[in-house]
């Protein structure tokens, strides 16, 4: 069969022009199409965007770490007695434990409290990290001022800080942070770095990662001399809960990422022949990351199936019109055949008029399915991404299902007898 | 002169379950090239089932069916299509325009089936426009014309392949005898410019135009 480029476009230009003479009644038969083209283009990309959201988290924690936390035990968590010393948490054992594992490069040891943060009159709730050098680089915190404490400040103890980006902009709206001081715990600080903003930074609480933004890092040695061991939280006054932990978080980094999982079961025994209570827990980005992917690939088949349900939808309602259409021209069929159309040329005629029926819905479907998620990254600040494989994708099936949906129609059309077509009023 | 049509021993038979109604009985006639013929007849007597086996449009149930020495009772359907886009041209009662279309792009239809080029087609179908005296209508719609104008319509686009033979159903039978006479002038301007037309019709008035009557009686064919 030689496809004549010219007769296709006069096909189409008809079609347009059959469809164009019930606008009404194409416009409403195209709606299924725009609607399920439009809700998956926008669905996939919100769906994108939260995912790329907590992909990006989980990075930023680092694909070769697993990061341990320490952890109050359930079964203590209750307590109200104010002469209870709760002792939990990782230990110094456990560090030098973990860093005698041939594949683990480093553990970075935490000690973290949320403290208010002074300058003058202007104050922020800020998390204080005491820490060594080595955290910046595993944790992939970059500063945009200045430099991060080292072995000397560590040794020496100095009461040296680096401030994160929104810490930054609160206490020092108009002014270079360097050198200035900020008081936590009536203690002062020199602060000598900003961490860079990281990119998702504010975002995405929801997906349980810490905003770096507002944490405050001082060296391990500082933090002890300063704030002592000891964890004490008051209310009004009364003194709720005594709190000795040694370390709060370590960042344990790996060689390689495929080492990772192998490490963190060993970890995971160690810690257990160790810690008689469940006071830690183990988090691993890389399998979170996995996690992440997988839930998105679930999400992407229920958000394909939804997708096929309303094309298929969308098709019935195209494949009816048509039925409607190919009775209603039963005559000029019959006229067409009488002065020599072939029978594929009627099918051609109907069929290119679903695709161009479907086609169009696909068109406008992708139009809303790229404003949509504009509008919703507007009002509810989410992130939304719009993939081009999506776009190209639901549209493509439009233009499928009219011409599945079309071809039934278009056999009718094609079969129908000129003599019965011609007579028919 | 050359035979353009020929039937030996046509039968139709519609087979309609438990009734056969035998529509044509044993046919054979023979027109030529130039030839002017009307087929009368009452209706029911077969004339339009004469028509359809004679437009290609329906295949004999039994008997041999030449047209310029091809024989078509045999044919398939495409290949039918084709002698109805390229040899035969097609007149109607009821004219048969179709209405989305402009008179120009009505009259190209043929042309366009037979995959001429657009612009082909343009001129061809402007110039029979002309033709028939609708030189000035060319991008009016058939429901912007009167019956006599539509059927004027309707015999520049049999025209426009050049076709061998016009075949036309009662071309006059909507329109009034004025409008009537001056279409049959028109096809008979054509056929003395050598068009074979056959014209069926039960009207006596348009039959004597013709050079030869056929008449058909009970599914069979007379000639006086």
């Amino acid at each position: 069969m030689k496809i004549d480029l010219q007769h296709l476009v006069r096909i189409v230009r008809y079609g347009f022009k059959n469809i164009w003479l019930h606008r009404l009644r194409s416009a409403l038969t195209i709606l299924g199409i725009v609607f399920g083209v439009a809700s998956v283009i926008a669905m996939l990309a919100i769906g994108e965007g939260a995912s790329y959201e907590a992909r990006e988290k989980i990075k930023e924690l680092g694909s070769t770490n697993i990061i341990l936390r320490s952890l109050k035990p359930p079964d203590e968590t209750a307590s109200q007695q104010t002469s209870y010393l709760g002792v939990f948490g990782l230990t110094p054992t456990d560090l030098w434990q973990i860093r005698t594992i041939p594949s683990v490069e480093k553990v970075v040891p935490t000690w973290e409290i949320k403290e208010q943060a002074w300058h003058f009159e202007k104050s922020f709730s800020v998390r204080l990290v005491g820490t060594t050098p080595d955290y910046f680089p595993a944790m992939n915190l970059h500063l945009a001022l200045g430099r991060t404490f080292d072995q000397v400040d560590l040794q020496e103890s100095k009461n040296v800080m680096v401030i994160g980006a929104t810490v930054a902009t609160v206490l020092f709206p108009a002014q270079i942070p360097i050198g200035q001081q900020v008081k936590v715990r009536g203690c002062y600080f020199t602060v000598i770095g900003v961490a860079a903003e990281k990119s998702l930074t504010g975002r995405s609480e929801s997906a349980g990662f810490e905003d770096t933004g507002s944490d405050v890092y001082i060296p391990f040695s500082t933090r002890r001399l300063f704030f002592g061991e000891y964890e004490v939280n008051r209310q009004g006054g009364r003194i709720t809960e005594r709190n000795w932990v040694r370390y709060h978080r370590f960042v344990v980094r790996v060689g390689s990422m495929e080492q990772v999982s192998a490490t963190a079961a060993l970890i995971q025994q160690l810690l257990k022949t160790t810690h008689k209570r469940q006071d830690y827990d183990i988090m691993v980005p890389l399998e979170l990351l996995r996690q992440a992917e997988h839930t998105k690939r679930i999400f992407n088949i229920v958000l394909g199936s939804i997708a096929a349900i309303s094309l298929v939808v969308g098709g019935i309602g195209i494949m009816n019109i048509m039925l409607a259409t190919v009775t209603e021209r039963t005559r000029e069929i019959g006229i067409r055949r009488a002065l020599g159309a072939r029978r594929r040329d009627i099918l051609q005629q109907f069929v290119s008029e679903a695709v161009i029926l479907s086609s169009s819905g696909g068109l406008i479907g992708v139009c809303l399915g790229v404003i949509i998620p504009k509008i919703v990254t507007r009002l509810a600040g989410m992130t939304t991404l719009i993939t081009p494989w999506s776009v190209l994708i639901s549209f493509s099936i439009s233009v499928g299902v009219g011409m599945v949906f079309g071809i039934y129609p278009a056999r009718q059309a094609a079969s129908l007898d000129p003599i019965q077509a011609l007579r028919y009023e | 002169m050359a035979t353009i049509i020929r039937m030996e021993a046509v039968n139709k038979v519609y087979d309609l379950g438990s009734v056969r109604v035998e529509a044509l009985k044993d046919i054979t006639f023979f027109i030529e090239e130039g030839e002017h013929v009307a087929i009368m007849g009452p209706s029911g007597s077969g004339k339009t089932t004469l028509l359809n086996l004679l437009g290609c449009l329906d295949r004999p149930t039994s008997g041999r069916y030449f047209i310029e020495n091809t024989e078509v009772s045999t044919l398939s359907d495409d290949a039918l299509s084709a002698i109805r886009g390229r040899r035969l041209g097609f007149i109607f009662q009821a004219y048969n325009l179709i209405p989305q279309l402009t008179v120009v792009e009505n009259i190209g239809i043929p042309l366009f089936y037979q995959g001429e080029a657009e612009r082909t087609i343009r001129e061809k179908s402007a110039e029979m426009a002309r033709l028939v005296g609708l030189g000035d209508r060319l991008s009016h719609r058939p429901t912007q014309l009167s019956g006599g104008q539509q059927q004027r319509v309707a015999i520049a686009r049999a025209l426009v392949n050049n076709p061998a033979v016009i075949l036309a159903d009662e071309p006059t039978g909507n329109l009034d005898s004025t409008t009537g006479r001056e279409i049959m002038n028109l096809l008979v301007e054509l056929n003395h410019q050598g068009k074979t037309l056959i014209i069926v019709t039960h009207d006596a008035s348009i039959a004597q135009y013709a050079h030869r009557i056929l008449r058909m009686l009970d599914a069979r064919l007379y000639e006086n």
